[in-house]
């Protein structure tokens, strides 16, 4: 197992996803002789786990039953610990694609927070690429470190635990892409151009508030950066319901031809004529309206 | 200077580059072929000098079609003392603030005058322009600069690039999938380096390259394809390097029924359907250098002999069978070396271990997914892309039925772009109403005593109370 490629059987020490029913995921540090706590019972990571090929069902000792999963960036998104506010896959998605990451590519990013975006990132990198990934918070760089090597992606990956707006990335001239997602961003786009290619490159900078895009729109305007392109993208989700509807009754047919009495009634409806079932999708109650706005651009050739 | 060659070489256009015009968000791919000219927004171009320059450089356009690099930067307008006016309650829009006529510009640009004065000149002899508040000179230059341009940027091909030119030039090609939609789909399905990903698309090649893209030339990607061959002009436009075809196979999915059931023969194949495609390829395809040579030279020879008799006659039927032996011969190499193909996209197949799958077309999602996912290991992601919703409700409730997967979710996108200058901050005015529908999934061990998930009971819609 790694979070860069698939394998088939749980090993000890492996990072597995448990899936217990209805998008609901935790994460699990395989380990002899360990059991998980779930709402469906224990599991017995020696018994349940070790030895097992991923996507196995296993049951609880309660008698309900889950899956396990082969970690992905996307699984890990949603069950990982949250030190931070985190990059849901929506975002991650798009900064990918418009970052133009693929095998091979140098990436910098900050704030690494709690490694949501870095996962993915390494997973697309991988395997020739590498990511420097830089933190001001002492712990998170810490146990972003540990989570690496948990998930076998630590030789992909530098931690440093330093400012980006005074100290940089620790690297100049090597960087295909950059990330920004700090309360900052606009003091740290000098730093940000330095650390790419003189070739050129690709940035994005991740705000929550419109006042910190303007800024560095500004300042990635005054420092050269071209074709500055802000916009933002949701996720809308549909949940699949089959939904019965009533029909009215409007009284007795007054004109009691045959061919009406039989026009509108489905054959299964014919049983229970005041309804229909139908197949269809309702949005949830509410929905993430706002993560942040993205803002890309290109670095030219300097 | 030979190391900065090197260091410049991969940045370098290079003849036969598969590359990306561009101007202001308009963008189209072409190939750089010498002394032939390409049409790009409503101007032809010579692509000729473009060669060995780096790219993202941008040119003018010269008069004939030949492009030269553009000298200077973008300098910003001259910054004396502007004239402004403080709101529009005076400006009255007649159409008659500008005193050039259309022939007047057209004179203009004959003459060679470059755009920057072509604006100035309109500027000058606009009655209004210093009445216009600061913000609305701001966007008259901008609006005129869009107008005049006669540049064009070569850049490099790149997912991104190619997803939004198919978008916004082809959508049709590419039902209408739009680029959110697309990086949606890579990332939800996990592609990466090293992994055995299916694909199905009648996007043109789009998805096909895109998924390739993001594995680097590393793993392998099968293109399960319907009809005669697999569609793959999107591919070119990406100029992947050669090596990365050798991780590229495809597999028609009218075999998909027999390898599933373990009776296909990718020995001695039905010799005459395969001709017939062969055959039908052939027309199609460019014919071989040495067919082509082959057809030259013994036309040429007709014409010498001409004036023999019999001797003539005979030479000539020698001609003709030696063609069509080579002919065949040809023929028979094409099929051994697409039974050589088909048996390699086979034996990938068959071991129903790959590591995720795509599917985003024409043909209902449904059926396409429920063959296909047969592919898949456990635990292992896939995505289907439709434009319709209604198709994709219908591949939910069926993988529900039939068990076997995990976290199904169905999802689309909303995209808004922005304008972000100061004290003009806002969402642009027009969006894309949609970019198509997702239904993502994780496969699992199939167990067949369980019972198929529960569903959310039917909800009855009660008469009397609304919902909350």
């Amino acid at each position: 197992m790694s979070f860069i490629e698939y394998s088939n059987l749980i090993q000890d020490g492996d990072v597995a996803i448990v899936h217990l029913g209805h998008n609901s995921v935790t994460a699990v540090k395989v380990q002899h002789g360990a059991q998980t706590q779930t709402r469906f019972g224990v599991i017995r990571h020696s018994t349940d786990l070790i030895g097992q090929r991923y996507g196995s069902k296993v049951t609880c000792s309660k008698g309900g039953w889950v899956h396990v999963l082969h970690p992905t960036p996307e699984l890990w998104t949603v069950a990982l610990p949250h030190r931070t506010q985190i990059l849901y896959t929506t975002d991650i998605a798009m900064v990918t694609m418009m970052l133009e990451l693929k095998p091979g590519s140098v990436v910098c990013e900050s704030g690494t927070g709690s490694g949501s975006l870095s996962h993915a990132i390494l997973r697309t990198i991988a395997p020739t690429g590498h990511l420097h990934t830089v933190e001001f918070h002492q712990q998170r760089a810490e146990k972003v470190v540990e989570e690496f090597k948990e998930h076998r992606v630590d030789h992909l990956v530098t931690v440093r635990n330093q400012d980006v707006c005074k100290d940089g990335f620790g690297v100049t001239g090597v960087a295909d892409a950059v990330f920004l997602d700090i309360p900052s961003p606009w003091e740290a786009v000098g730093h940000a151009k330095a650390a790419m290619k003189k070739h050129g490159g690709r940035l994005c900078s991740f705000s929550p508030c419109i006042e910190q895009v303007q800024r560095t729109c500004q300042a990635l305007t005054e420092r050269g950066f071209e074709e500055v392109r802000t916009l933002e993208v949701l996720l809308r989700v549909h949940n699949v319901r089959p939904v019965t509807l009533q029909l009215p009754d409007f009284g007795p047919d007054s004109f009691s031809s045959s061919s009406q009495a039989t026009e509108e009634a489905p054959p299964s409806a014919a049983l229970n004529p005041a309804s229909l079932k139908i197949k269809t999708t309702t949005p949830p109650r509410e929905m993430p309206g706002h993560t942040g706005y993205l803002t890309f651009a290109t670095k030219p050739r300097t | 200077m030979a190391q900065n060659e090197d260091d410049d070489y991969e940045y370098r256009i290079k003849e036969g580059d598969h590359i990306v015009l561009k101007r202001g968000d308009v963008y189209k791919a072409v190939q750089i072929q010498r002394k032939k000219k390409v049409i790009f927004e409503k101007q032809w171009i010579l692509l000729d000098n473009v060669v060995g320059h780096l790219y993202s450089t941008t040119f003018e356009i010269a008069s004939g079609g030949t492009l030269q690099p553009k000298e200077d930067k973008e300098t910003e307008s001259s910054t004396d003392v502007k004239v402004a006016g403080t709101d529009n309650r005076n400006i009255v829009d007649d159409g008659k603030s500008q005193k050039l006529t259309r022939d007047d510009i057209e004179t203009m640009k004959e003459q060679g005058l470059k755009n920057e004065e072509i604006i100035q000149q309109l500027i000058d002899n606009s009655s209004t322009f210093n009445n216009k508040t600061e913000y609305a000179q701001d966007k008259y230059i901008k609006k005129k600069k869009k107008k005049y341009e006669n540049t064009v940027t070569v850049l490099k091909p790149t997912c991104r690039i190619i997803a939004m030119m198919y978008h916004g030039r082809e959508p049709g090609k590419i039902c209408h999938l739009r680029y959110d939609t697309l990086a949606q789909m890579l990332t939800l399905g996990n592609i990466h380096a090293g992994s055995k990903v299916l694909v199905f698309e009648t996007c043109a090649g789009l998805v096909l390259g895109a998924v390739m893209e993001r594995m680097g030339g590393y793993g392998s990607v099968i293109q399960m394809y319907p009809g005669g061959g697999p569609v793959r002009a999107g591919v070119e436009c990406f100029g992947f390097p050669a090596h990365f075809h050798d991780m590229l196979h495809e597999f028609p999915i009218c075999h998909v029924n027999a390898l599933l059931a373990g009776t296909l023969d990718t020995g001695a194949k039905d010799p005459t359907a395969e001709e017939k495609h062969l055959n039908a390829a052939a027309e199609q395809e460019q014919i071989q250098p040495e067919a082509e040579r082959q057809e030259g030279s013994p036309a040429d020879e007709r014409m010498e002999t001409n004036t023999g008799g019999d001797a003539g006659q005979d030479r000539e039927k020698l001609e003709r069978e030696k063609r069509q032996e080579a002919k065949a011969q040809e023929r028979k190499v094409k099929l051994e070396e697409k039974r050589r193909k088909l048996a390699a996209a086979a034996a990938l197949l068959e071991g129903r271990n790959a590591d995720g799958l795509v599917i985003a077309s024409q043909f209902h999602p449904c059926s396409v997914l429920l063959g296909l996912i047969k592919f898949l290991s456990p635990s292992r992601p896939f995505v289907v892309f439709s434009q319709f919703k209604e198709t994709l409700i219908e591949c939910y409730t069926k993988l529900k039925e039939q068990g076997g997967t995990v976290n199904l979710m169905l999802t689309d996108t909303w995209l808004r772009h922005y304008q972000v200058l100061p004290d003009r901050t806002h969402p642009l005015l027009l969006m894309s109403g949609g970019g198509g529908y997702l239904l993502s999934g994780m496969t699992v061990a199939t167990d067949h005593s369980e019972p198929p998930a529960e569903e959310p009971a039917p909800k009855r819609q009660k008469v009397k109370d609304s919902e909350g």
